[in-house]
């Protein structure tokens, strides 16, 4: 076969998704659609307080109501449940407190659980819920990170005797020293609201006990950690590891916020233990607003130090991270993740860098779609456009004088990253073309000239991110509990038809489709004879599961690595098959030919069907060559890219309009182009709803206002504009597949373009800043204040 | 989100209907009319009503659908906003009713909801009640004691209130026809899907470049929809011009007592309701 006859590459093809007929139809194993012979119902009662002791449960009457077969309280199920774990405790002396599944003496944040009902139907429970009888003590509420850490504050755990979780530091060079010899600083604070992940499929458990009366457990979960929550699940009710089986079935989108182990996984748990019978709860929209994790949740006080001619010297960050009531599975860590990527794409000498994790009264936080990169990308973006402002530069130019060129990777960050590889160049070149930045300039300045009322601004971000989270040792130093790896095999059946299973947990990402790429071009057989076993602690036994943009740069590469050992082992089959050394086989599009005599061949196929038989194989080898790999990764890896945004400002009514969106991103080398697209899109979508819409607000007691969908607001298709996206590709150097990851990219680089571009329409009127997200009231305040400085008539 | 347990009738006639809603009445318990269910169904789920019984009038014929009536047209309750939108005598004699109607949530929503479901919640952030009021709109009610038309300026008489008794039920919607007039709802919302911060429902007859007749509801303006009177006096003669607009329109927020909510304050609702009057206006005296 000559080259010219070769099949192109799966790998590169925008393959359709396998997996979206049953995903977008619905007819798929949600957890909620599962149902089991003998199924009861869990609902869980809920505290209606920000802060408040329990001064009496009683659940009599509960336990009476038509359909309810059984009603827990703390008390009820002592011993039989521990702590909700934390593995990422910061620092050596971070304030952890337990964390009870079921609140016993006080509960902590609206929505804090503190009973279960069990009922043969959901309605049974739901209605059962209101006889439940609760007397509360209400305690003050503490919503504020400020007022939190001053003498005196109200506690939210008052055994530790202070609402400050933890301080974080991180230095290098001497910033001080910079600032002084700087001839420009600018300090800045910006505040990071909470977020609100609105995953389109709810949380949903299924538990039960084995059909044998063994004291085994299969636990269905809407999972994106189906091992870790296995491990934690043992840990927290005592099960052992062995006789728990955890399956997260087709999952509906997590963005974070199912990289969790949740009181209802263990309460189904247990309570499935108790009952002997299955258990399952779904969680409402309105109940996911207060029990599921949230994000963001920062105040940020930012200070860049530059010469006049917009080189940077320093940055210092001084951050303050709501970790809400309690620590939950990585909510110390997110900021710290944050820690690295302030300084960005940016060459300077010095970085000091400081976290405070405060306690309030709150839903806890945790990981949410970029998970501490997205805050820290804001930061620094924002604050370049604020030092270029100053300094009366373009802040693309200033950009430009301060990023990492082309030449200089790989490149150590003052933040003690080692980016391997990046084109800053390249990307803003390609975005700058797309986007027509001089046309929309001169319109800039043409509108602010008229007076119109509708003014243009145009936003920057040029951002890098890491992924893949991470070499284990560097996750070690960082006091993460688990490992950064990734595990995957390959069984080569008889027919020659292929079965990858991966440790990654996909809920949308398709990894379906793009590990059958991968595997199907190592291999040499066609995409559709690859399918991909995921999601079940049996069938895929190892795995580290998927957040934080890592499966493909660590899951793909070990079904990579896995599927070069599958043809290694087949060539020494084949060899012998064919009489041939193995150094003599040439392996082309799935056949064995003898280098130089192509008429001797053997598929890929052929040899795993003869491996099968075992009737004639090499002396000595094991019959299979089947094969797995276990990935540990050698560093991060640096996605970048760079976003324009335009935006239009009606200054009479503070309403911000897209008018056009341009993404250039450079997630490496590319598996399946359609994929990238969708999680671009996706990811722009998320951090432009931020930037503009959605904001989980608290009143001063502490009750969730913003509560349900009608009063947050998620974005939909008519709120967006049309996006322009488009590529540059750098390959990673880290791994032998070039891919970096791109599950998180859209929405760390887009929020600040589009608030930056909110404030540059708006900065000759006197705005320099607009709190997100940027509703039409706080734009329309923001003008009617720059006015009253500048002393003009409203 | 399941709701309490509630009682569930389905009527076959509008006499049915009201002989279990004013049973109901009788018996001293609360009854609710499911007409599309695109609002009663959220609160019902949300535990935030509690009715004794739901009376679906969905299968009652002859409550739906739009017909001439000389100089005005009668809409049957259960018409969906998707038909009122579709609807080529609705087009062409009350403009700003479909105008209005196509904006109402989504697609998904306009299919089930309807004009009279619409009118008989009475939520004054919904888009179709001030719209109902600008127009002079007559709602037709059938109860225990016969039939009654309430005109939409007597109709809406507080929050989520009527001036539907108990026992009654809204069966159709008396709207002029409104030929040769301008009209614009300028509805103002944090994203398409949700409710209108503002809205401004105006329908204006010009006459030799002057507005000869003005007619404004606001939505989400107060604890019912209201008519910007002061603003419709304002404009009677005035130039259909930029200044003159928008000297009548400062006038908008006058007497309204908006909502605080988190879409926004109470001054900054004024504040848009004095710009979005200007614009609705001016878009409504404009060329045809």
């Amino acid at each position: 076969m000559t080259t010219a006859e070769r099949p192109a590459p799966a790998v590169g093809r925008s393959h359709p998704r396998k997996e979206d007929a049953r995903l977008v139809t619905g007819r798929t194993s949600w957890t909620d659609n599962l149902t089991l012979p003998g199924m009861l119902h869990m609902a869980v009662l809920r505290s209606p307080m920000a802060h408040a002791r329990i001064d009496r449960l009683d659940l009599t009457a509960v336990r009476e109501r038509p359909g309810v077969v059984a009603a827990f309280g703390a008390a009820d199920l002592d011993g039989e449940l521990g702590s909700l774990p934390c593995a990422w405790p910061v620092t050596e002396d971070i304030v952890h407190p337990d964390h009870p599944p079921l609140a016993a003496d006080e509960v902590r944040h609206a929505g804090d659980p503190v009973a279960v009902v069990v009922a043969r139907d959901r309605y049974a429970a739901a209605d059962a819920l209101e006889a439940v009888e609760v007397d509360y003590t209400p305690l003050p509420p503490v919503l504020d990170m400020e007022a939190a850490l001053a003498d005196g504050a109200p506690l939210v755990h008052a055994a530790e005797g202070t609402n400050r979780c933890f301080d974080w530091p991180l230095a290098s060079g001497d910033y001080a020293a910079a600032r002084a010899r700087a001839d420009v600083v600018v300090t800045r604070r910006y505040v990071q609201q909470r977020l609100i992940p609105n995953a389109m499929e709810p949380r949903a458990v299924l538990a039960a006990p084995a059909a044998t009366g063994a004291d085994e457990y299969t636990l269905y979960s809407a999972t994106q950690i189906p091992h870790i929550l296995r491990l934690m699940l043992a840990v927290v009710t005592g099960i052992p590891e062995q006789k728990i089986r955890v399956i997260a079935p087709d999952v509906g989108g997590g963005f974070g916020s199912k990289l969790q182990v949740y009181a209802e996984e263990a309460l189904a748990l247990v309570v499935a233990k108790r009952l002997g019978r299955p258990v399952k709860w779904t969680e409402s929209r309105s109940e996911g607003y207060l029990a599921t994790h949230h994000g963001r949740d920062q105040i940020q006080d930012v200070e860049v130090a530059a010469t006049g001619d917009g080189r940077l010297l320093g940055m210092k960050v001084d951050l303050l991270a709501d970790m809400g009531a309690y620590l939950m599975l990585v909510t110390p860590g997110i900021p710290i993740l944050g820690a690295f990527m302030y300084p960005g794409i940016y060459k300077m000498d010095a970085y000091a860098f400081h976290c405070t994790g405060v306690f309030t009264t709150k839903t806890p936080t945790d990981a949410y779609r970029g998970a501490g990169r997205p805050e820290a990308t804001y930061a620094v973006e924002r604050v370049m456009d604020e030092l270029a402002a100053e300094l009366g530069l373009d802040p693309v130019e200033l950009r430009r004088r301060n990023w990492i060129g082309h030449g200089e990777f790989p490149y150590t960050s003052v933040a003690g990253l080692t980016y391997d590889s990046g084109n800053y160049e390249a990307a803003t070149d390609k975005a700058l073309a797309h986007f027509g930045y001089d046309a929309l300039r001169a319109e800039q300045r043409e509108r602010h000239e008229r007076g119109d009322t509708v003014r243009l601004g145009v936003g920057v971000s040029t951002y890098t991110e890491m992924c893949g989270l991470a070499p284990s040792r560097v996750l070690r130093d960082l006091r993460y509990a688990a490992g950064g790896w990734e595990a995957a095999s390959i069984r080569m059946l008889p027919t020659g038809k292929v079965e990858v299973i991966t440790g990654t947990s996909p809920h949308g990402q398709g990894h379906a489709t793009t590990w059958s790429q991968i595997a199907a071009d190592v291999l040499g057989v066609p995409v559709e004879d690859v399918d991909v076993l995921h999601g079940d602690t049996r069938v895929a036994p190892q795995g580290m599961d998927t957040y934080g943009s890592r499966s493909l740069v660590v899951g793909g590469v070990a079904v990579h690595e896995a599927a070069v050992k599958v043809v290694g082992k087949a060539r020494r089959v084949a060899a012998h098959l064919m009489e041939a050394s193995e150094e003599d086989l040439e392996f082309t599009a799935g056949t064995f030919a003898v280098r130089g005599s192509p008429e001797a061949a053997k598929t890929i196929q052929e040899v795993a069907f003869a491996t099968f038989t075992g009737h004639d194989l090499p002396d000595g080898m094991e019959p299979t060559i089947n094969a797995g790999h276990v990935v540990e990764p050698d560093n991060f890896s640096y996605p970048h890219g760079t976003h324009l945004c335009a935006v239009e400002v009606d200054t009479e009514t503070g309403a911000v309009r897209i008018r056009s969106y341009v993404a250039v991103d450079d997630v490496g080398k590319v598996v399946n182009p359609l994929i990238v697209e969708g999680q671009v899109h996706g990811g722009l979508a998320q951090g432009i709803a931020q930037a503009l819409y959605e904001e989980a607000v608290y009143d001063d007691d502490g009750n969730l206002v913003s509560g349900t969908l009608a009063d947050y607001h998620v974005p939909a298709a008519p709120d967006l504009p049309d996006f322009v996206t488009d590529r540059t590709e750098t390959p990673a150097t880290s791994n032998p597949l070039g891919v970096k990851g791109v599950g998180e990219a859209g929405t760390i680089a887009s929020t600040p373009a589009v608030v930056g571009a909110v404030v540059d329409a708006l900065r000759p009127l006197g705005v320099t800043d607009v709190r997100m997200p940027c509703t039409p009231e706080r734009v329309w305040q923001a003008i009617q204040e720059a006015r009253a400085r500048k002393g003009d008539p409203a | 989100m399941i709701p309490a347990a509630f009682d569930y009738v389905r009527p076959e006639s509008v006499g049915e209907a009201v002989g279990a809603l004013a049973g109901a009445e009788a018996a001293g318990s609360e009854a609710k009319v499911l007409a599309g269910g695109q609002s009663l169904l959220p609160l019902l789920r949300m535990r935030l009503a509690f009715p004794d019984l739901v009376v679906d009038v969905g299968r009652i014929p002859g409550l739906r659908g739009v017909r001439d009536d000389g100089d005005a047209l009668l809409i049957g309750a259960m018409t969906t906003h998707h038909e009122v939108v579709a609807d080529p005598l609705v087009r062409r004699h009350a403009g700003l009713l479909a105008a209005a109607t196509a904006t109402v949530a989504d697609p998904a929503v306009r299919h089930l909801g309807t004009l009279g479901g619409s009118l008989a919640h009475a939520d004054p952030a919904a888009d179709l009640p001030a719209v109902a009021l600008a127009l002079d709109a007559e709602l037709t009610a059938v109860g225990p004691r016969g039939r009654r038309t309430v005109p939409a300026r007597e109709f809406f008489t507080d929050y989520l209130t009527t001036a539907l008794e108990p026992g009654e039920l809204l069966t159709g919607i008396r709207v002029p026809k409104y030929d040769g007039w301008g009209f614009r709802y300028e509805k103002f919302s944090r994203t398409a899907q949700a409710w209108a911060l503002v809205g401004v429902a105006a329908a204006v007859r010009c006459a030799g470049g002057r507005i000869a007749e003005a007619r404004i509801g606001l939505t989400s303006m107060g604890p019912t929809p209201v008519r910007a009177a002061a603003v419709e006096a304002a404009l009677a003669g005035a130039q259909a011009a930029e200044e003159p607009v928008a000297e009548a329109a400062s006038a908008a927020a006058e007497g309204t007592r908006p909502a605080a909510d988190l879409s926004g304050s109470a001054a900054y609702r004024a504040h848009l309701a004095r710009v979005l009057t200007r614009r609705a206006v001016l878009a409504a005296a404009g060329p045809a």
